[in-house]
């Protein structure tokens, strides 16, 4: 006989899980498959996602050495010539990047205006095909990315209509940016004009916002952009094309991180279904595997047949979760965009791209849940006496014993303090590394926990007088070992269910509220697209003078780059009162007197939290090229900028940029005043300039609420494919219990227990299991949210979040679980009543 | 009493199998018997039939003057909890409830659990000799003490009928030598009727009269002059 057919025989004489619960196994394998289609998914779609995003960047970056980049207003394109004459400078490409908005499209599309001569030597990938060869030099052509021609349906020789400062213009497609090399331009979605056109029609003249670099052979590029940094004004910083790529992907990072981290929720489960079949398959053989163990099976090789078992479902079950994780990541693609709704990348043309190693990564993983469901159980079946095993009557009677209960409190102890030990840590790699082990400890905590926790509920449960509810809870007092291996699995699920319904509640909640204090005006005018539209001096006055307008306040938003390591902040100039910032912004924590020091800046709690900023403190920021000091007055909440925003008054801003243009009006009604009919006059009062939205804090309020919701949607199918399958674990559980207890059911039966009897034996069984386990998921899932609320999330996104508790929901989740427990227990007695359990009291094994 | 008049019975399956053809046989009340046979002839799926646990394909049974063919399932389910007391070689007492709740159960599920019901389950945990046991846990007990448990729980509710399958299957001699006094006095004590499906010579020596169980019906079997000696050291040879 050869060592694998030895191997087969011991594996049948054992009982071998796959064929006696073939059901039980391939749920088990399709809760794998499950975890690992949705981790698999969100991280193709995270990968695809920035993957495009980089190569597009870099596409658009072409060999440039050294990128000098500035606010989002641009910067002077005097710094141009100088950088152009720099000696160890061989090429210097200026660019200016506005976006336009095109007419029969609300996004905007992106134009980069260049000299097509320079650029060709740096950026290929910008250079188009020209039919003729001054369509390059002529103010009134465009040329396309392939990806933008499809967007906006054109072809060469059609005319686009682009919204610009001076009123609409048409432009002529002559060509395709990209198209004179072939350096696969086919994405990102942008188009190219001559620099100095987009200078003259969006009123720009002057500006530029980057100047590529190609430097000489030899130059080195740190040293070269140290030096030039000396010289470049405040805002403007020269860095490498690389450095931006990696700032772009990193603003995007800690949402993706949570996502995958969210969908390996459900791989997690899914290895506390194979813990639950494991141990619920073993008891079941325990008598088989003590009579090998009595025949000479060494434990070890027990264990190994175990964790065979588990590995192989946790094979089959990553197979299948990889490829239905394809699918549903092109299916996420398609509907919910390349970052799953999380608002991070613009342009909604990723591809999805296979990849091999995030392949393998995910099917280990799904391997490694699976053998990790396996092994405790394998463990504890090969430390158990033969003799003993041989002998009991019912093979989970041990189970209740709890000898091994105070060690397991000690465990469950030491798991919590733990807990709150790595919540205290900061964050690692600018991630909460140490937030998402605490979560697992409070997890793993609560699953070590949960024989204690089940035996403590049913001890408390009184003991009825009708005969199936009597039945029920003695069963459950006497062994809440066998109910807490059903229980791991439904903890788990709803215990991280909860955890995220709380966090979203609450961040709901908190944006909610934000949103009221942030928009107190009844109308709000912004002029589109933003950056490079503005109201002028004169579209100001004509919208002061309108009637039915009580009031009106201006704020100008711009961006400034602070770092050049980091993206862009938002500069936020506003007509705010210094002694009441409260009225306007929603401030959190104490505030300064603004009266004394320099001028006061409010900062959003992003941008202190990321640099270390303190209320008292100054902060230079980069106007006009020159940095300017700020006090810090205050720090406020902001949801709306990830990135990081800084407040200032306008009329500071005014007086140190010149600058007196602004992007957006807030609108205080007459009384009487009819809203839509303000808004109409509005449109008709700024004919000829930047086009222009109106829309009302209602309104806007409503939309926001629509993006957050949608921004949680995965967060929402993630939760309930984990309840599911936290359901299907504890169903799992049932059915193999019901077969594991089938002669106590046929014993029960010859002494006259009726078949209904049983099922509501059973049905009560479920219900008490459930209502335990959703109690305890509840209480650990409220632990849970904490954590996320004040670790994971402040330390992912640096803005905090007031805890709320949406009691009614998790009140009726409750009460669907444990009705969903009580079906199943009931369904399971389906089994319990047929004649085969009648007549198993037979049976000796 | 028990009457079966020309029961019929066969499984289907890959191997069909006939048992019984037209077998008729009445066990009166208060009567001890016990039924003797080849393994697989049919002796369980007897007392099956009577419990109306497995359906006759043909013929009548009547337990304490109910028609068994003519009941449903809950009416069975009835039969068996109010009338039939049941002793299984296996014991199959539940390691969850103490030995009293175990020997209790049959009253409880008749809805008597008062003070009453109490004393009857001390009554017979003394008269199976565990009245110190009834806290006890299943699994602190040996085989023999299980199989007394369970005697006391088939008849704790007084029932007519008491049906035994190999209560000594599982038992060393000394114990099975015990349990076969005990199963016998109880229920000539409690003035049941018993049926007893057995290989165990003793056991079968111990009832009212032995029947044989052949394909083709029943047979008395008549113990011969010495049969008693051999019993005590071949406890557990078949007579066949």
């Amino acid at each position: 006989m050869t060592a694998l057919a030895a191997t087969r025989a011991v594996a049948r004489a054992a009982g071998g899980g796959f064929a006696r619960g073939r059901v039980r196994s391939i749920v088990a394998m399709l809760a794998i498959a499950s975890g690992v289609a949705l981790g698999y998914a969100v991280e193709l779609v995270n990968r695809s996602a920035v993957n495009e995003l980089v190569s597009g960047l870099a596409v658009l970056a072409g060999v440039s050495d050294l990128e000098v980049s500035g606010p989002g207003a641009g910067f002077d394109e005097s710094v141009y010539p100088r950088l152009a004459r720099d000696p160890e400078v061989a090429v210097a490409s200026p660019v200016l990047e506005v976006n336009a908005t095109v007419a029969g499209h609300d996004a905007p599309l992106t134009i980069y205006g260049i000299g097509i001569l320079r650029a060709a030597a740096i950026t290929p990938a910008l250079i188009p095909t020209l039919d003729r060869r001054d369509d390059a030099l002529r103010g009134d052509t465009l040329f396309p990315s392939p990806s933008a021609k499809r967007w906006l349906g054109v072809d060469a020789g059609d005319r686009v209509q682009v919204d610009t400062a001076a009123g609409a213009i048409e432009l002529r497609v002559a060509g395709t940016a990209g198209d004179a090399t072939g350096i696969g331009a086919a994405r990102p979605r942008y188009a190219i004009m001559d620099i100095a056109a987009v200078q003259r029609d969006f009123n720009r003249l002057g500006r530029i916002s980057r100047v590529d670099l190609r430097l000489r052979e030899g130059a080195d590029r740190a040293t070269v952009a140290h030096r030039l940094q000396r010289w470049l004004p405040a805002g403007v910083v020269a860095s490498s094309p690389a450095v931006a790529r990696g700032a772009s992907a990193e603003a995007s990072r800690a949402y993706r991180v949570n996502l995958d981290v969210l969908a390996l929720v459900a791989l997690v489960t899914g290895g506390m279904l194979v813990f639950a079949t494991q141990t619920l398959s073993l008891a079941r053989r325990r008598q088989s595997l003590a009579l090998l163990a009595t025949l000479g099976l060494a434990r070890r090789r027990l264990v190994a047949l175990v964790v065979a078992e588990s590995a192989f479902l946790g094979i089959a079950g990553s197979i299948v979760g990889l490829g239905l994780g394809y699918v549903v990541a092109g299916i996420a693609l398609r509907h919910f965009g390349p970052d799953l709704g999380g608002g991070y990348f613009r342009d909604d043309v990723a591809t999805l791209q296979f990849d091999p190693l995030a392949a393998l990564g995910m099917a280990l993983l799904g391997v490694a849940a699976a053998i990790a469901g396996g092994l405790a159980p394998a463990l504890e079946a090969a430390s158990a006496s033969p003799a003993g095993a041989l002998r009991a009557s019912d093979p989970d009677a041990r189970w209740g014993r709890g000898e091994q209960r105070w060690r397991r409190n000690t465990a469950a102890a030491l798991c919590a303090v733990a807990a709150v030990a790595a919540a205290a840590l900061p964050p690692i790699g600018g991630l909460p590394i140490a937030g998402y082990a605490s979560i697992a400890l409070l997890l793993a905590g609560a699953i070590v926990a949960i024989p204690s926790i089940t035996h403590a509920a049913v001890s408390l449960l009184p003991v009825p007088s009708r005969i199936a509810a009597r039945l029920a809870v003695m069963h459950l007092r006497a062994v809440p070992g066998r109910t807490a291996v059903s229980l791991a699995a439904m903890v788990t699920s709803v215990a991280l269910m909860a955890s995220m319904a709380i966090m979203v509640a609450s961040f709901r909640d908190s944006f909610e509220t934000w949103l009221a204090v942030m928009l107190p005006a009844d109308l709000y005018v912004r002029a589109s697209p933003p950056e490079t539209g503005a109201l002028t001096g004169a579209a100001q006055q004509r919208m002061l003078a309108l009637h039915g307008v009580a009031r009106i306040e201006f704020s100008r938003s711009t961006k400034i780059l602070l770092d050049p390591g980091k993206p862009p902040i938002a500069l936020l100039a506003r007509d705010i009162d210094p002694r009441d910032p409260a009225a306007r912004l929603a401030i959190i924590g104490p505030t300064v007197d603004p009266a004394t020091g320099p001028p006061p800046a409010w900062v959003s709690e992003v941008l202190a939290d990321e640099r270390g900023l303190a209320v008292g403190g100054v902060l230079e920021l980069p106007l006009a090229g020159t940095n300017v000091p700020f006090k810090i007055a205050g720090v406020w909440r902001d949801y709306a900028r990830p990135q990081g925003a800084v407040v200032i008054e306008r009329k500071r801003f005014a007086a140190l940029t010149g600058d007196r243009s602004v992007n957006e009006a807030a609108l205080w009604l007459d009384r009487d005043a009819d809203p839509d009919s303000i808004r109409r006059t509005v449109a008709a009062a700024l004919p000829g300039t930047a086009r222009t939205t109106t829309i009302s804090a209602g309104d806007l309020r409503r939309r926001s609420l629509a993006v957050f919701d949608r921004t949680f949607a995965v967060t929402y199918a993630l939760e309930a494919a984990a309840v599911a399958i936290g359901l299907v674990a504890l169903s799992a559980s049932f059915a193999a219990q019901t077969i594991a207890r089938r002669r106590e059911f046929g014993m029960l039966r010859h002494l006259g227990v009726t078949r209904r009897q049983l099922a509501r034996m059973l049905a009560i069984e479920g219900a008490a299991a459930g209502a335990i386990g959703t109690a305890a998921g509840l209480g650990v899932g409220a632990a849970i949210s904490v954590v996320l609320i004040e670790v994971v999330n402040r330390q992912s996104f640096h803005w905090s979040i007031d805890f709320a508790l949406p009691w009614r929901g998790l009140a009726l989740l409750a009460a669907a679980l444990v009705a969903l427990s009580a079906l199943t227990g009931w369904a399971s007695s389906r089994g319990a009543t047929r004649d085969e359990a009648v007549r198993a009291v037979r049976d000796d094994w | 009493m028990i009457e079966l008049a020309a029961v019929s019975k066969s499984y289907d399956g890959a191997a069909p199998r006939r048992l019984f053809e037209r077998l008729s046989v009445t066990f009166a009340a208060g009567e001890y018997v016990a039924v003797v046979g080849a393994s697989g002839i049919g002796k369980s799926t007897l007392l099956n039939l009577i419990a109306g646990l497995e359906r006759a394909d043909a013929g009548s049974i009547h337990v304490d003057g109910v028609d068994v063919a003519r009941c449903d399932d809950d009416a069975l389910t009835a039969l068996r909890r109010t009338r039939i007391g049941f002793v299984f070689q296996a014991f199959h007492i539940l390691p969850w409830l103490t030995v009293a709740a175990n020997v209790g159960l049959p009253l409880a599920l008749l809805g008597r659990d008062g003070a009453a019901a109490k004393r009857r389950v001390d009554t017979m945990l003394d008269a199976v000799g565990l009245g110190e046991r009834g806290a006890s846990e299943p699994a602190e007990l040996s085989g023999g003490e299980l199989q007394r448990v369970a005697i006391a729980r088939a008849l704790v509710h007084r029932p007519k009928i008491v049906l035994a399958d190999e209560p000594t299957g599982n038992l060393d001699p000394a114990n099975a030598r015990q349990v076969i006094e005990l199963l016998r006095a109880s229920i000539r004590r409690e003035g049941a009727t018993g049926v007893l499906a057995t290989h165990s010579f003793a056991a079968a020596r111990s009832a009212d009269r032995a029947l044989r169980l052949t394909a083709s019906g029943f047979e008395p079997v008549v113990f011969a002059k010495g049969d008693a000696a051999a019993a005590g050291v071949a406890e557990r040879e078949s007579i066949e």
